[in-house]
């Protein structure tokens, strides 16, 4: 942690000095959902039912993509998937 | 209220407090409102959504399931940048506690409407002030209004201290259940045009965040920040101290804001921080807040045509509280009796009296001090009741004992 700063030099309202979305959380992750295109019918029920807002839909390529920055692998969208198009892969230590 | 020469032609409605705050919500380009019905109350929250579903004002309203639901989606709107608003009383504040503090805590602008009613239990729905007094040290700037004018013209004024950049506190203004919420009075009501150029739209302020530079403090998408996240040692006291410098600032801007609005409406309350009257070369005098303050004066007026010296003064803004001035306007005052409806349990004395003690300890001179409780759960207060509270002042004056410094008015034994 560098210096601390005093309370005429921070940011009000306990804003942090860089946004969440800087905090790689996706390192948390133990187990890694791997998604197979093949099998995938894209019925979008990871994006409904992702906590963490990380599975998105990309229009252009026409598949579900998942973001392994913000991803902390709850495996909560391998679960729900009905086409078992998701499976969780142990991270590599 | 003290009538300054008119510069804008009003109109004069018969509203209560309730039906006054309604219209002044509806007049003040407010953006959001969550609210959940609760006697007294009620009428705020009818009336609103009354002019929602006649479609005169374009205000997103949610109806929630809670009071609890109602602050929270309220930071939710502020956070964004909305202008929100809600009102609530009694065991209704009392479950938004928790997030009462979480909204001053992230500076948004909140303004809420408090019809002051008992709190359980036992259950009862009338007047005294234990709800707000609850909150008393929640970094909320707090008013107390005397009437349904003052109620109306407070909302108006709530809104440019709330969201004034040097503040960014939440504002509760006070009314009496029943006593002002539900009484019919005649109410000067200003434009619709005038209320909403004196008001404008909410600015949202910059905020510097060292990774961004200067950013809108509101929640973008585009520019994501993080709110509410854990605050521990090495932090939190320094956000602490951002609240109490913000606090401290109010003020001057309040006083400001009341003197802008006297402008245009032609209506004052004392200062906008603290009303006297007759204190000046007063002997006694009562100090209170709330309706109770035309009561007071009445008696006030009563006792000098009998030769005793009485003023009356009212305190409007309780947070920030004007120690500064109650100081200076009770140079001289030989008794003071302060008036308190809500109870001391365990303190020694109501929080009006404690708070009055603590202001006066460093003085030079100070005035001998009582602390009167009364009107609990709606009891009554009257010009009678005032009178016997004077003839006592009037004892202690003479004895120069204020024993006991504690009384319960209007208490059967």
């Amino acid at each position: 942690m560098s210096e601390l700063k005093g309370w005429k030099e921070i940011p009000i309202a306990g804003i942090p000095f860089k946004p969440g979305t800087e905090y790689k959380t996706g390192s948390w992750r133990t187990f890694k959902p791997v998604l197979d295109d093949s099998k995938c019918v894209r019925c979008l029920l990871c994006f409904v039912y992702c906590p963490e807002g990380c599975i998105t839909w990309n229009e252009t390529e026409n598949r579900v993509v998942i973001d392994y920055d913000f991803c902390k692998g709850c495996g909560i969208c391998a679960a729900e998937c009905p086409r078992q198009a998701i499976e969780m892969v142990l991270e590599a230590a | 209220m003290t009538a300054i020469t008119k510069k804008v032609e009003q109109k004069l409605l018969g509203l209560n407090g309730d039906e006054a705050v309604a219209r002044a919500i509806k007049q003040c380009n407010v953006d959001f409102v969550a609210a959940f019905p609760i006697t007294p109350q009620t009428i705020i929250v009818e009336r609103f959504s009354e002019y929602v579903a006649n479609g005169e004002v374009d205000t997103a309203f949610v109806c929630v399931e809670s009071e609890h639901s109602a602050l929270s989606a309220c930071v939710g709107a502020a956070a964004v940048g909305a202008r929100a608003f809600t009102a609530t009383a009694s065991q209704g504040l009392a479950l938004m506690h928790e997030i009462v503090y979480i909204a001053s805590s992230l500076r948004l602008p909140i303004v809420m409407a408090i019809v002051n009613r008992a709190l359980s239990g036992p259950i009862n729905i009338h007047c005294d002030h234990h709800d707000s007094m609850a909150e008393r040290d929640a970094c909320w700037i707090q008013f107390y209004c005397e009437d349904a004018q003052e109620a109306y013209d407070t909302t108006i004024q709530a809104f440019r201290i709330a969201e004034h950049p040097d503040i960014l506190l939440p504002v509760m203004y006070m009314m009496d259940a029943f006593l002002i919420s539900h009484t019919m009075q005649n109410v000067w009501v200003l434009p619709d045009e005038v209320v909403k150029e004196f008001v404008g739209y909410r600015k949202i302020p910059e905020v510097e965040i060292p990774f961004y530079g200067k950013v809108p403090f509101a929640m973008r998408p585009n520019v994501p920040l993080t709110l509410g996240p854990l605050d521990l040692f090495d932090y939190y006291y320094e956000h602490k101290m951002q609240q109490q410098a913000a606090m401290e600032r109010a003020p001057d801007i309040i006083k400001k804001v009341h003197d802008e609005y006297a402008e245009i409406s032609g209506r004052r309350y004392g200062d906008g921080m603290i009303v006297p009257y007759k204190v000046e070369d007063a002997d006694i005098v009562l100090m209170c807040i709330g309706s109770t303050a035309g009561t007071a004066r009445v008696a006030a007026d009563l006792a000098r045509q009998e030769g005793v010296k009485v003023g009356v003064l009212r305190i409007r803004s309780y947070r920030p509280f004007p120690a500064h001035q109650v100081r200076e306007l009770l140079k001289g005052v030989k008794v003071v009796g302060v008036l308190d409806r809500c109870g001391p349990y365990g303190a020694i004395g109501g929080p009006l009296y404690v708070e009055t003690c603590a202001t006066l300890y460093h003085a030079k001179e100070r005035p001998l001090l009582v602390d009167f409780i009364y009107g609990l759960g709606g009891r009554d207060m009257s010009v009678q009741d005032l009178r016997g509270i004077i003839a006592e002042l009037v004892d202690v004056m003479r004895t120069e004992s204020p024993e006991p410094t504690l009384r319960f008015r209007g208490v059967r034994e």
